[in-house]
C-alpha cells in the first residue's frame, strides 16, 4: 500500500505500467466516489509532477496544465474568448472546491454535467495525453467517450489541454442553471464564443452545451446559422438541438432542459455580444 | 524527489507548530487531523465536499479538509479554527462578531464560516455583503438562515480598525440581546458535538443496512464471520437485544427494531451491526458483510399502502393505517353549501431532510457497571427511557450524557446511535463510537411526512369564512415515530390562526415502506399551512377582497373561540402580527407593480401568510424541572437540562432564572442535561423549551431568590448580591448578609437549592376535538418578495418581512436567529428540498439552501404577552417556518398568476405550470 507523489512525468508513466494505482488530483471527485467503502491501496498523486500545472501561452494556443486548479483558471490574466472558462471555473461547487479541483480531474471524472468541459469545446480544446508509448493529442469531443467513460489508454495519463486562440474579438460567456446558488450541479448549461464585426453582427459562433446529452456537445449547426445574426435577434430551432438527449432526473425533467438550454443560448450569446461592445 | 513515495510520515505546519503524522495511504485530511492530531475543530458533515464544515487553509487557500489527501499536505501550512482562534487577529474579531450577531447556533458550521471568512479578510479587508456571500458559498449552515453570518463578516471587516469592542454587560435579564453564554466554544472550536467526545481507544461501529426498501434477509455465518476477519472484534444483531428489540417516542405505538429480524421495510434500516479496532473499520468494506438479500416489492406511496391487497406493514394497523385525527365544530358541509363563495384546491408535499450539518454521532461505554451514552440528542432522558427498555436494565444503571448538538430540527428526539453503542459497549466491555455517514443519517432518521391535502373553504360575501372541510393524509413511513402527533397537531391547526366556526379537519398517516417520517419543525403544520394560506388567497381574490385585509378580517381574537373551542381571553397576537406587515404589503405590492409595468422577463410578486402554533405537547402532560443551587463558596449553579440544539436554551433559560433569582445572569455556572445530575427538563420540541422550561426556571429563580430573603428577614424588593462566600441582601437602606460558608452542605454540595417543575395546564381533546389542547399560542404572519425569470422557472427571493407574536422577547437576538434560520428552512421546503429514498441521499443531490439563496429578513417582533408564559414569553421555534412556503407560493401567484399546488417549487415544475397556462389562454 503506497502513496505515491512523483515529481517527474515519467516516474509516474512508469509506476501506472506496472501498479494498479488509482490516480489522485484534487480529491474533489475521488472521495466523494468513496464515502462509505474502504480507500484504494494505491494512489497516484499527480499533483507534484513537474510541468502539470500552469497556464502558458505556447504558439497560438493557451495550453494548461493538467493539474491546474480551477482557481488558478479563474484568476488568470486570460483573453476575453476565456471568459466563458474562467465563468465555469466560478462555478464548479464553492471556493473549496476551485482551490483543490483541477481542471483535467474535470474531464477525467466525464460527468455529464461537469461545469468545464462545455467553455472547453467551445475552445477547440485538445487533451494532451502521455503513456508507455508517449504522448499523443486528441480532441475533447473524442475524449469523453460518455458518461465516466473517457479515451484515456492503460497507463495514460492527461498531461495538458491546448486551447487554440480564437479571433481576438472573440468573447467567451457561460450559463448555469441550477435550482440553488452555490455548491449546484447544473441542470442544464451553456458556453459560448462569440465575435461580432464592426455592424453588431455575429461573425464568429462557438456554441455548447452541458448536462443535455451523455457528453456535452457542441451545436455546430446552430454555430453556422449564428453567422450573421444580430445577438439580441437570434433564433434557437428544434433542429438545433436535435442532438441533444437529455435525461429526466432529480434536477429536472428532459423536456424542461430542452426548453430551458434555448434560453440559456439566446442569453449566453446576448452576454458575450454584449462584453464584445 | 528521488523516492516517489512519501514517506511514511506526512509533515506539515498545523497552525503554529510543526506536526508529522503517519496515514494511511489517501486518508482524509479531515480524519488525520481530526483522529491523529486532535483537532477535532475540524468537523465532518458529508464527507463529499458538499457542506464544507471541514474548511481548512492550506498554504491560506480555503479547502474542504475531508477532500483532501494528508500526504498532499506534506511541506504545506494547515491553519484550523481553533489555531486561528487562538492567535489570528481576523479569527479573533470575527469570533466577536459572530457572537454579537448571533451568527453561531448549533456551532457546526461555524468552524467552516469563520475559517473561509479568515481567508476572505486577508483578502479583501473590508468586504461587502457580496464579497462574503462568494467567499462562504462552499459552507452549509441549517440553523441561522446566513443573514447574520454575512452581517458578522461585514462587521468583523468594518471593525479592523476600530478598537475592539466591547457589548454593554448588562445584567443579561429577560428582554436582552445578550451573546450566547455557550458561544465561546463555538467560535473557538472547543465546543464538543457527538463526535468529538469519543477516547482515543474506543472501537469503532458500523451498521449493516438494508439496500432494499423491503428485503427479506439471511445472516451468514456470523461467528466464523469475526473470527476470520482480523480487528473485527463482534457483530450485532437483533439477537443481542437483551431487553424489548422494540422503541418508539410514543410507547403506545413503539414499533420499531433496533435490528430488522426477518425482513426489513426501508431502505437503510438496519440489520446488524460490526464492531471492530478503528485501523480494522477504516479498511471495512460492508459489501464483505455476510449478508444475503431478497428484494421484495415495496410501496412507496400512500396509494400503494392503501390499496386493498397491500402488504400490511404492522399487525393491528389495517389498510396500514396507523392512526388519525379529527377536529370538528359547527357545520362545515351545511355552511360550505350555503357560502357565496368557495374555492377548492389538493396539495402535494414531499419527505424533507433536516439535514443538520452534524450526523448522529457518540460513544458507550460502561463506567462502574453502568452504561453511559454519550450522544448528540434533544432528548435526553426520552433516550434512557427507551434504553432501559431495550436493554432491559434498570433506568439507575443508565446515564444519558448529550453532547452539542449540530442541529435537530425534531429528528434527534427519536433514538439514532444510542442502542448501537449501548449494546456494543455491553457485547465488548469497552468504549464504543458510532457516527453516521450523511448518507446513513439520510436514509435511516426520521422526515418531515408528505402531505396530500384536500381543501374546501367558503366564505360569505362580506368575506367572513364559512365553512373550512379539510382533509390531509401523511405518509409516516415504515414507522410511527411522531406520526400519531403530526395526525393530532394538524386538524387543531389547519384553520390557521383564524375564526372558523364551521369546521372539520381529519388526518391520517399511512405507512409505507419509506423511511419513518416523524418530527420536522412544525409537526405537519407547514404543511396544512400550504393548503390553507393559499386557499385564503384565492378566496381573497374571488371575493375582491385585499388579501392582508380579508387575513385581518378574519383573524382570532381574545375571547374568540378557536376550531377546538378554546376561548383566549387574552394573548391571541395574529391580528397584531397581520397588521404590522400592512406598511411592507402597500410598499412592496406597488414596487412589484412598477416593475412588472413594462412586462420584463423577470416579474416580481409580493405573498404574505399567517401561522400559529401551540406551545408543548397537545392535551398531553409535559412538565419541565430545573434545579439550581448555590455552592458554599457563592458560586450559583443551574441544572439547565432543556437542551440547546442552536436554538438558545442555554442563554434564555438562564436569563429567566436569573431575571428571577435577580442576580446577573453572567453570575451563573451552568450544568447541562446529563441525566445523573440534572432533573428531567423535557424534550426540545414542540417550541416548548422557553415556555415549559422557562417557566421552571422561574418558578426555581423565585423560591431560591424567597428563601435567601426570608432566611435575612427582607422584603420582596430587596437586592441579592453575591460576593465571595457572603449573600448580601440589600433592603432598602439596610445590607443584610447571609455567611454561606456557615450553612450545611447538602450531598451535591448545596448549602441552599431549589427544584421546580411546571407544567402547562392543557386538557385532554373530546371525539370531535374539542378541549384545550395547548395553554399558549404563538403567532406568525410573513411577506415575501419574490423575482421569477418566466423562461427559466426559477425563482428567487428578494425580501422577507416575518412579524413573530412572541409574547415577550426573552433575547430578542436569538428570536431574530430563529426567525431567520426558520424562514431559510421554509424556502428550502418551498423551493429545493424533496428527500426521494434511495435518489437523494447526499447534500449534492439534496439540495438546501445556500447562503446565496437567502434574501435580507426584517423582523419584527411582536409582544402580546401570554398570561401562562414567563414574563409573558411565547414559544417560536417552530412557528418561524409555518408561513414561509404559502408567502412564497402567493408570491408566485402573485408575479406570474401561477397557483403552484406541489412543493418544492423547482425550476422545471413552475416552468411546466407556466406553459400550461399559457396554452390555455
Amino acid at each position: 500500500m503506497s502513496y505515491f507523489v512523483p515529481t517527474e512525468l515519467g516516474e509516474a508513466i512508469g509506476l501506472m505500467a506496472v501498479r494498479d494505482v488509482n490516480i489522485v488530483a484534487g480529491g474533489t471527485d475521488f472521495y466523494p466516489s468513496r464515502v462509505s467503502g474502504p480507500l484504494p491501496d494505491d494512489i497516484l498523486d499527480v499533483t507534484r509532477i513537474s510541468g502539470l500545472t500552469g497556464i502558458t501561452r505556447v504558439g497560438d494556443g493557451i495550453r494548461i496544465g493538467a493539474a491546474t486548479r480551477w482557481s488558478d483558471i479563474v484568476h488568470a490574466d486570460l483573453p476575453a474568448a476565456f471568459a466563458g472558462l474562467q465563468a465555469a471555473g466560478r462555478e464548479v461547487g464553492s471556493l473549496q472546491i476551485q482551490n483543490a479541483g483541477t481542471i483535467a480531474g474535470n474531464i477525467c471524472n466525464a460527468s455529464p454535467a461537469a461545469d468545464g468541459v462545455p467553455p472547453l469545446l467551445t475552445l477547440g480544446a485538445k487533451v494532451e495525453l502521455a503513456g508507455p508509448d508517449g504522448t499523443r493529442q486528441m480532441p475533447l469531443a473524442s475524449f469523453i467517450k460518455g458518461p465516466r467513460q473517457t479515451a484515456l489508454r492503460a497507463a495514460e495519463l492527461v498531461t495538458a489541454l491546448h486551447l487554440p486562440l480564437p479571433p481576438s474579438h472573440a468573447r467567451g460567456a457561460f450559463e448555469k442553471l441550477g435550482s440553488r446558488k452555490y455548491l449546484v450541479i447544473s441542470i442544464t448549461m451553456t458556453a459560448v464564443v462569440i465575435g461580432c464585426d464592426a455592424s453588431g453582427r455575429i461573425d464568429f459562433a462557438r456554441v455548447a452545451v452541458g448536462a443535455c446529452s451523455p457528453v456535452a456537445l457542441r451545436l455546430t449547426a446552430l454555430e453556422d446559422d449564428l453567422l450573421g445574426q444580430i445577438p439580441d435577434a437570434i433564433v434557437v430551432e428544434p433542429h438545433h438541438l436535435a442532438e441533444l438527449a437529455p435525461i429526466s432526473d432529480v434536477r429536472a425533467d428532459a423536456a424542461f432542459r430542452m426548453e430551458a438550454v434555448g434560453e440559456q443560448i439566446r442569453r449566453a450569446v446576448c452576454k458575450a455580444a454584449d462584453a464584445n461592445g | 524527489m528521488d523516492n516517489p513515495v512519501v514517506d511514511a510520515m506526512t509533515r506539515f505546519r498545523l497552525n503554529a507548530e510543526p506536526v508529522g503524522v503517519n496515514p494511511d495511504v489517501g486518508e482524509r485530511l479531515s480524519d488525520s487531523l481530526r483522529e491523529r492530531l486532535g483537532r477535532r475543530d475540524v468537523k465532518v458533515g458529508c464527507n463529499a465536499g458538499d457542506c464544507g464544515a471541514c474548511t481548512v487553509l492550506i498554504d491560506g487557500e480555503p479547502v474542504c479538509a475531508c477532500l483532501t489527501p494528508t500526504q498532499q499536505a506534506e511541506g504545506r501550512q494547515v491553519e484550523t479554527l481553533a489555531g486561528l482562534a487562538g492567535t489570528d487577529a481576523d479569527a479573533l474579531r470575527l469570533a466577536g462578531c459572530f457572537l454579537d450577531h448571533g451568527a453561531a447556533q448549533c456551532g457546526i458550521c461555524t468552524p467552516g464560516m469563520i475559517v473561509s471568512a479568515v481567508a476572505l479578510l486577508r483578502r479583501v479587508s473590508r468586504p461587502d455583503a457580496q464579497q462574503v456571500e462568494d467567499a462562504l458559498g462552499g459552507v452549509l449552515c441549517r440553523c441561522t438562515g446566513y443573514r447574520k453570518i454575512i452581517d458578522a463578516v461585514v462587521a468583523a471587516g468594518e471593525t479592523r480598525a476600530a478598537a475592539a469592542e466591547n457589548m454593554a454587560v448588562d445584567d443579561g435579564h429577560a428582554g436582552a440581546a445578550i451573546r450566547r453564554l455557550d458561544g465561546a466554544g463555538k467560535v473557538d472550536g472547543s465546543e464538543a458535538f457527538g463526535d468529538d467526545v469519543a477516547p482515543a481507544d474506543a472501537l469503532v461501529l458500523r451498521i449493516i443496512r438494508s439496500p432494499y426498501p423491503r428485503a427479506r434477509f439471511t445472516l451468514g455465518d456470523l461467528a466464523g464471520w469475526v473470527a476470520d476477519t482480523p480487528g473485527v472484534e463482534a457483530v450485532l444483531t437483533y439477537a443481542d437485544v437483551p431487553g424489548e428489540n422494540r422503541f418508539g417516542v410514543i410507547p403506545a405505538f413503539a414499533d420499531q427494531p433496533v435490528f430488522a429480524e426477518v425482513e426489513t421495510r426501508f431502505r437503510g434500516e438496519a440489520v446488524a451491526a460490526v464492531i471492530g479496532t478503528s485501523a480494522a473499520m477504516r479498511r471495512f468494506d460492508p459489501e464483505s458483510f455476510p449478508v444475503t438479500w431478497q428484494e421484495l416489492p415495496a410501496m412507496q406511496s400512500v396509494a400503494e399502502a392503501q390499496a386493498p391487497d397491500a402488504v400490511q406493514l404492522h399487525e393491528g394497523r389495517e389498510g396500514n393505517r396507523m392512526c388519525g385525527g379529527l377536529v370538528r365544530c359547527g357545520d362545515a358541509a351545511t355552511a360550505l353549501a350555503e357560502a357565496d363563495v368557495t374555492v377548492e384546491g389538493r396539495f402535494r408535499t414531499g419527505f424533507v431532510e433536516h439535514a443538520y450539518i452534524e450526523p448522529e454521532a457518540g460513544f458507550a461505554e460502561i463506567r462502574d457497571g453502568r452504561i453511559e451514552v454519550h450522544a448528540c440528542t434533544q432528548a435526553p432522558v426520552m433516550d434512557l427511557d427507551a434504553l432501559e427498555i431495550i436493554l432491559g436494565m434498570s433506568r439507575n444503571d443508565i446515564r444519558i450524557v448529550p453532547t452539542g448538538v449540530g442541529g435537530g430540527f425534531g429528528s434527534k428526539l427519536d433514538l439514532s446511535v444510542q442502542p448501537y453503542l449501548a449494546l456494543a459497549a455491553l457485547k465488548t466491555g469497552r468504549p464504543v463510537r458510532l457516527t453516521y455517514s450523511r448518507t446513513e443519517s439520510m436514509q435511516s432518521t426520521t422526515k418531515r411526512h408528505p402531505a396530500e391535502i384536500t381543501l374546501k373553504i367558503g366564505a360569505d360575501k362580506d368575506g367572513r369564512i364559512k365553512g373550512f372541510d379539510f382533509r390531509g393524509v401523511f405518509n409516516t413511513g415504515a414507522y410511527a415515530s411522531w406520526g400519531p402527533t403530526v395526525a393530532n397537531r394538524v386538524p387543531v391547526h389547519a384553520s390557521g390562526p383564524y375564526r372558523i366556526t364551521d369546521y372539520r379537519a381529519e388526518s391520517a398517516g399511512i405507512h409505507t415502506h419509506c423511511p419513518p417520517a416523524g418530527a420536522f419543525r412544525g409537526f405537519g403544520v407547514p404543511q396544512s399551512a400550504i393548503a390553507q394560506e393559499s386557499l385564503f388567497d384565492e378566496l381573497a381574490d374571488r371575493l375582491g377582497m385585499d388579501r392582508l385585509e380579508f387575513r385581518i378580517l378574519n383573524a382570532l381574537k381574545n375571547g374568540v373561540p378557536t376550531v377546538c373551542g378554546q376561548v383566549f381571553e387574552q394573548g391571541v397576537g395574529i391580528g397584531a402580527c397581520l397588521e404590522a406587515l400592512r406598511p411592507a404589503w402597500h410598499a412592496e405590492r406597488a414596487a412589484a407593480r412598477a416593475h412588472n409595468a413594462g412586462d420584463p422577463k423577470f416579474r416580481r410578486g409580493v405573498g404574505i401568510a399567517a401561522g400559529w402554533y401551540g406551545c408543548g405537547n397537545t392535551s398531553l402532560p409535559n412538565p419541565s424541572t430545573i434545579k439550581a443551587g448555590i455552592r458554599p463558596d457563592g458560586s450559583v449553579v443551574l441544572h439547565q437540562g432543556a437542551m440547546d440544539i442552536g436554538q438558545g436554551a442555554n442563554t434564555v433559560v438562564p436569563q429567566i432564572f436569573a431575571t428571577a433569582l435577580g442576580v446577573p445572569v453572567h453570575l451563573l455556572t451552568l450544568i447541562g442535561a446529563d441525566t445523573d445530575v440534572t432533573p428531567d427538563a423535557g424534550k426540545t420540541s414542540a417550541s416548548r423549551q422557553t415556555y415549559v422550561s422557562g417557566n421552571a426556571a422561574r418558578l426555581a429563580g423565585e423560591v431560591l431568590r424567597g428563601d435567601i430573603l426570608k432566611r435575612v428577614n427582607a422584603g420582596d424588593e430587596a437586592r441579592i448580591e453575591f460576593a465571595g462566600e457572603d449573600i448580601r441582601v440589600i433592603d432598602g437602606n439596610v445590607a443584610h448578609e447571609l455567611d454561606l460558608a456557615g450553612l450545611p452542605v447538602d450531598a451535591e454540595g448545596y448549602v441552599l437549592r431549589a427544584e421546580e417543575t411546571y407544567d402547562p395546564p392543557a386538557r385532554a381533546l373530546d371525539e370531535n376535538g374539542q378541549g384545550v389542547p395547548y395553554a399558549q399560542f404563538g403567532y406568525a404572519a410573513h411577506l415575501a418578495v419574490v423575482e421569477v425569470d418566466i423562461a427559466l422557472g426559477t425563482v428567487k427571493p428578494l425580501k422577507f418581512v416575518a412579524a413573530h407574536d412572541v409574547g415577550k422577547a426573552i433575547n430578542p437576538m436569538l428570536v431574530e436567529g430563529q426567525v431567520q434560520g426558520g424562514i431559510a428552512q421554509g424556502l428550502g421546503m418551498a423551493l429545493m428540498e424533496e428527500y426521494l429514498p434511495g435518489r437523494t441521499e447526499n447534500l449534492h443531490d439534496y439540495l438546501i439552501p445556500t447562503i446565496g439563496d437567502m434574501p435580507p429578513v426584517e423582523t419584527l417582533i411582536i409582544e402580546e404577552p401570554d398570561a401562562h408564559g414567563p414574563y409573558g414569553a411565547k414559544g417560536l421555534g417552530e412557528h418561524v417556518l409555518i408561513p414561509t412556503a404559502p408567502a412564497l407560493l402567493n408570491a408566485i401567484k402573485d408575479a406570474t398568476g401561477i397557483r403552484l399546488t406541489e412543493v418544492p417549487a423547482t425550476p422545471a415544475r413552475l416552468r411546466a405550470a407556466i406553459k400550461e397556462a399559457a396554452h390555455a389562454q
